[in-house]
């Protein structure tokens, strides 16, 4: 399945509104392709300075190349009505990354973590880190054919998931899977007591 | 198999604390995905290169700091600054974010749920 890219470059005239979802998870998990695949525009990367003790950069006035590191952003565009389009942003799970996130983070919806069975550990981390910071996720275990998936209590007793916590399995390249993972994050968004919160405020 | 649990870690790592030392409380309004309209009456005259390369990019209709930056190829904290100052100088504009200071409301989720099962 895939998306079709559609080659155009702008977005329509009337779209007004951009929401953001982060992709997260470990080296080599689908996260690329996940964006790829639900995208409407080629794949788009930037990157993001920082300092090697893990500030983001915005002025170079002063500092030195020995004290920066840069990290590469992969993101994704879909236009989902007349007015409002999504980013996606495959951002790396690992440590050092962590500070890139709360840029990144900022005014995001929510986080969809990707797993892969045969090291569902190295996507511990992030989840911890996602809770902390209080943003929304849900997990989407890619399925790499290689392990059998076990079933998904067993699945969310690892990750610990609090039982409002979405939990799919997913294949990053198919088009049907990862709207589904979307959507699947977005419906626990508007479920949220927060979002309730917000409503009667 | 069993799979591994995730809070058996939890005496060996402690949640980190993302501190990170936010260098640059200046520019925070513009997020990567600010969208940005080049305005109608801009004189370029006086602008660098690249805020000129920036203009023409912009002249084309709407685009994220995000693409912006991946077009021109340059480093998204880059562009948000030089966005930044093309914004204060009136050569662009953003388009309302509005939600982004108080989170989205419900009808924006809703809207964005009704895109997404529509692509399934
Ligand atoms: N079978 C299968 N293969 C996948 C899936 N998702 C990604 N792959 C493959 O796994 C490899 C890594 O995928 P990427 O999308 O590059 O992973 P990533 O998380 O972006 O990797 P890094 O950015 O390097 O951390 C590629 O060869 C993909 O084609 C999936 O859901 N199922
Ligand atoms: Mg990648």
């Amino acid at each position: 399945m895939g998306s079709e890219p559609s080659g155009e470059v702008y977005l329509p005239d009337t779209v007004r509104t951009a929401v953001k979802v982060l992709v997260v998870g470990p080296f080599a998990v689908g996260k690329s392709t996940f964006v790829n695949t639900l995208s409407e525009i080629e794949p788009l990367h930037t990157e993001e300075t920082m300092t090697r003790d893990g500030a983001v950069v915005d002025d170079l006035h002063g500092i030195t190349d020995k004290t920066t590191t840069t990290v590469a952003l992969d993101f994704g565009r879909r236009t989902l009505s007349d007015r409002v389009v999504l980013y996606m942003f495959g951002t790396p799970g690992q440590q050092r990354f962590l500070s890139m996130w709360e840029d990144l983070a900022h005014g995001a919806l929510g986080a969809l973590v990707l797993a892969d069975v045969a090291r569902l550990e190295d996507s511990f981390d992030v989840i911890s880190v996602l809770e902390d910071r209080g943003l929304p996720y849900g997990v989407a275990i890619n399925d790499f054919n290689t392990v059998e998936i076990p079933p998904h209590e067993e699945l969310r007793e690892a990750f610990d998931l609090l039982p409002e916590i979405p939990l799919v399995t997913c294949d990053a390249r198919d088009r049907s899977a990862t709207a589904r993972a979307m959507v699947s994050l977005v419906e626990h968004v508007l479920a949220s007591p927060l979002q309730h919160a917000r409503e009667s405020a | 198999m069993s799979p591994p649990r995730r809070r058996d870690r939890e005496a060996l790592v402690r949640p980190y604390l993302i501190t990170g030392g936010r260098a640059h409380p200046t520019r925070n309004t513009l997020d990567l995905t600010t969208l940005i309209q080049a305005t109608r009456h801009a004189d370029p005259s006086l602008l660098s290169p690249e805020q000129r390369r920036t203009l023409r990019l912009c002249s084309g209709g709407s685009l994220s700091i995000a693409e912006i930056a991946a077009h021109l190829e340059l480093p998204a904290s880059v562009t948000r600054v030089m966005v930044a100052d093309l914004v204060d100088q009136g050569h662009l504009a953003t388009l309302s974010t509005e939600w982004q200071q108080h989170g989205p409301d419900r009808e924006l989720l809703q809207e964005v749920l009704d895109g997404l099962r529509a692509l399934r």
